[in-house]
């Protein structure tokens, strides 16, 4: 198996559909077959064993993913907005490398050890000058595919290990061949070092979908480009969402093209998702949960769903518009508790996930599965009676107050239910007397004051007294990452140096 | 005849149709295409499809046999039928899930 097996599919089947860019401007799947082709010619006769890219997403990016496929060298997208020294880090990690680079990471980069570092548009062009390679690519379903570093909140960034096998059974298990219609087009604006940019590609290629490129996020562009290129489908992470809801709900507009709507990577607010029906009121929404680890989405939450839960009247159904669905049928997923044996239905523990797409291994860290070939997520969560998954996010993330442990998601959906809070995160706080309390951190609704003693007394009625907050800090906005993930390092941090006033609140 | 693995290639020894195989059940198979066994992927291609079993292969297309103990994803198509024993595979009905990323 090899994912060039998915383009040279597509390009036989419909070779001349637009793949990437716009209509009669961009590249069809014949030619990206094309360019792949000679891509992997540059990069054999480059002699490197890595094929990076540092730059936002452009044609040269799905001619990378597939040319180092054909070439078998693992392609590695990495993240342009790190600083010189980290970035420098991992470029030596792949050495001997070639790296595209866009021309502002050029200076950073400098002379890679052992392989070169090329100027987006230079390799664009020298690619066409280029040869075709030879027609044969390694059908070893083991070879390396793709290396993505984790964006190391603690210590070195980890490189996670996807092979050809894991990809392929992905596409193969969730995308039907040629399933778009000819006037479909996904809009990808997630960066191509996040799994999401990389899986869009190769969901788009095998379904036949034409790949519309926003190479950096802000909610006007997407809105602006959506409604030129008449896009149907997008794949958005939470906080993207919000400012997209935020800039339609001001500029009065919809987007009637817009069929279906997929989010994840990150916990939704409720609040944003049940507005954002309303203002799409013919889009296909999905709920997607996957992770870097297991080749992207591992469980869905579909349109139909979306509907009967926001239809409802009943608490149970309601709240399934906060779960992320039910397992793709290719995973088995079960629930376990610290010692790997399963939990009852309802009750919290950690999510394992089985099934070909899942790898869940680091380089220099051993096999990623246990001998049965589970892999465990790290995220916390629990199914309901039919089997809804709700991820209640890292378990590293817990709250561990005087022995009970304590899920920031709970405290944060709690605290989203008071009017007058836009956001708001749980995060642990180092305590004397309890190991750690719960520090909230909040941003207002504009024009709002928060009154601290009335969050207390919220959660107090809503969850319990452990869980009220002891410590309560109001900032204009919270700290993300550029793909959405809630920097919970950074509160903690802030949070650490503010003792709490007094222990009244949390006794 | 030989242990079908997921992930496996096969082409056909009389037409153009190569497949992948996405399920198999335990024990030898001897995956057909156009009544002939189909062979690693490069086997020689001679002769034609017999009669009863030239209806046709489609790109992209998954087909299945009876129990649907077997499934195989064609990935170049051809102008044989794909079948086990001499029976035909059926072409595979499927629910697509909705587009997540």
């Amino acid at each position: 198996m090899n994912i060039m097996m998915l383009l040279e599919m597509a390009a036989s089947g419909f070779g001349d559909r637009t793949a990437v860019g716009s209509i009669g401007q961009g590249l069809t799947y014949a030619q990206l077959f094309d360019r792949a082709g000679r891509t992997a010619a540059l990069l054999q006769a480059a002699d490197t064993s890595h094929a990076g890219l540092v730059d936002v997403a452009s044609p040269a990016l799905p001619t990378l993913l597939f040319g180092s496929a054909w070439a078998g060298v693992p392609f590695v997208p990495m993240n342009y907005r790190l600083d010189d020294a980290t970035l420098q880090g991992l470029v030596r990690r792949i050495a001997p490398a070639t790296v595209v680079a866009g021309a502002d990471y050029l200076g950073v980069l400098g002379s890679p050890e052992g392989g070169s570092a090329v100027a987006t548009d230079d390799f664009a062009n020298t690619v066409a000058d280029t040869d075709p390679a030879g027609p044969e690519w390694s059908m070893d379903a083991e070879d390396l595919a793709v290396l993505l570093f984790t964006s190391g909140t603690t210590g070195e960034p980890k490189a996670a290990m996807l092979r050809h096998k894991h990809l392929v059974s992905y596409i193969m298990g969730s995308v039907e061949f040629m399933g778009a219609g000819e006037d479909e087009a996904t809009l990808v604006s997630v960066p191509p070092y996040h799994i999401a940019g990389l899986s869009a590609i190769l969901s788009s290629v095998f379904a036949g979908r034409r790949i519309v490129q926003l190479p950096q996020f802000d909610a006007d562009a997407w809105i602006d480009t959506a409604l030129a290129e008449g896009v149907t489908h997008a794949m958005v992470v939470p906080t993207m969402l919000a400012r997209i809801v935020e800039r339609l709900d001001a500029r009065g507009e919809t987007i009637a093209t817009l069929r279906a709507l997929s989010y994840g990577g990150g916990k939704m607010p409720q609040p944003v998702i049940e507005r954002a029906l309303e203002l799409l009121p013919t889009t296909n929404f999905v709920n997607a949960y996957g992770l870097t680890e297991t080749s992207s989405t591992i469980a869905l939450l579909g349109p139909d769903e979306h509907r009967a839960a926001m239809a409802s009247d009943e608490p149970e159904t309601r709240a399934r518009l906060s779960s992320a669905g039910k397992p793709l049928p290719t995973i088995e997923l079960s629930i376990r508790d610290e010692e790997g044996a399963p939990v009852p239905d309802g009750e919290p523990g950690e999510i394992w996930v089985r099934g070909e797409q899942v790898s869940g291994e680091y380089v220099g860290q051993g096999a990623g599965t246990d001998a049965e070939g589970w892999f465990c997520t790290r995220d916390g969560g629990w199914l309901d009676d039919e089997g809804y998954l709700f991820v209640t996010g890292r378990l590293d993330d817990v709250i561990i107050r005087g022995g009970e442990n304590i899920s920031p998601g709970e405290i944060e959906s709690s605290l989203l239910k008071i009017d007058g809070i836009r956001e708001a995160a749980a995060v642990g706080v180092p305590d004397d007397e309890w190991g750690e309390v719960v520090g909230a951190v909040v941003v207002p609704a504009a024009g709002t004051a928060i009154d601290e003693a009335a969050v207390r007394e919220h959660v107090r009625t809503d969850l319990r007294s452990s869980k009220v907050p002891a410590v309560i800090v109001v900032r204009d906005e919270l700290p993300y990452n550029d793909t959405g993930k809630l920097l919970r390092r950074v509160l903690r941090s802030e949070l650490a140096d503010t003792a709490p006033a007094d222990d009244d609140a949390a006794s | 005849m030989a242990e079908l693995k997921p992930g496996g290639r096969l082409k056909s020894a009389v037409c153009t149709t190569e497949i992948i195989i996405v399920k198999a059940p335990a024990g030898d198979v001897a995956v057909e295409c156009g009544g002939q066994a189909m062979g690693d992927p490069g086997t020689e291609v001679s002769g034609e499809p017999a009669a009863d079993a030239a209806e046709g292969s489609t790109l992209g297309k998954r087909y299945v046999n009876e129990d649907e103990s077997l499934e195989v994803l064609v990935t170049k198509a051809g102008d044989g039928s794909l079948g086990v024993a001499g029976t035909l595979l059926a072409l595979k009905e499927s629910k697509p899930l909705p587009a997540s990323d």
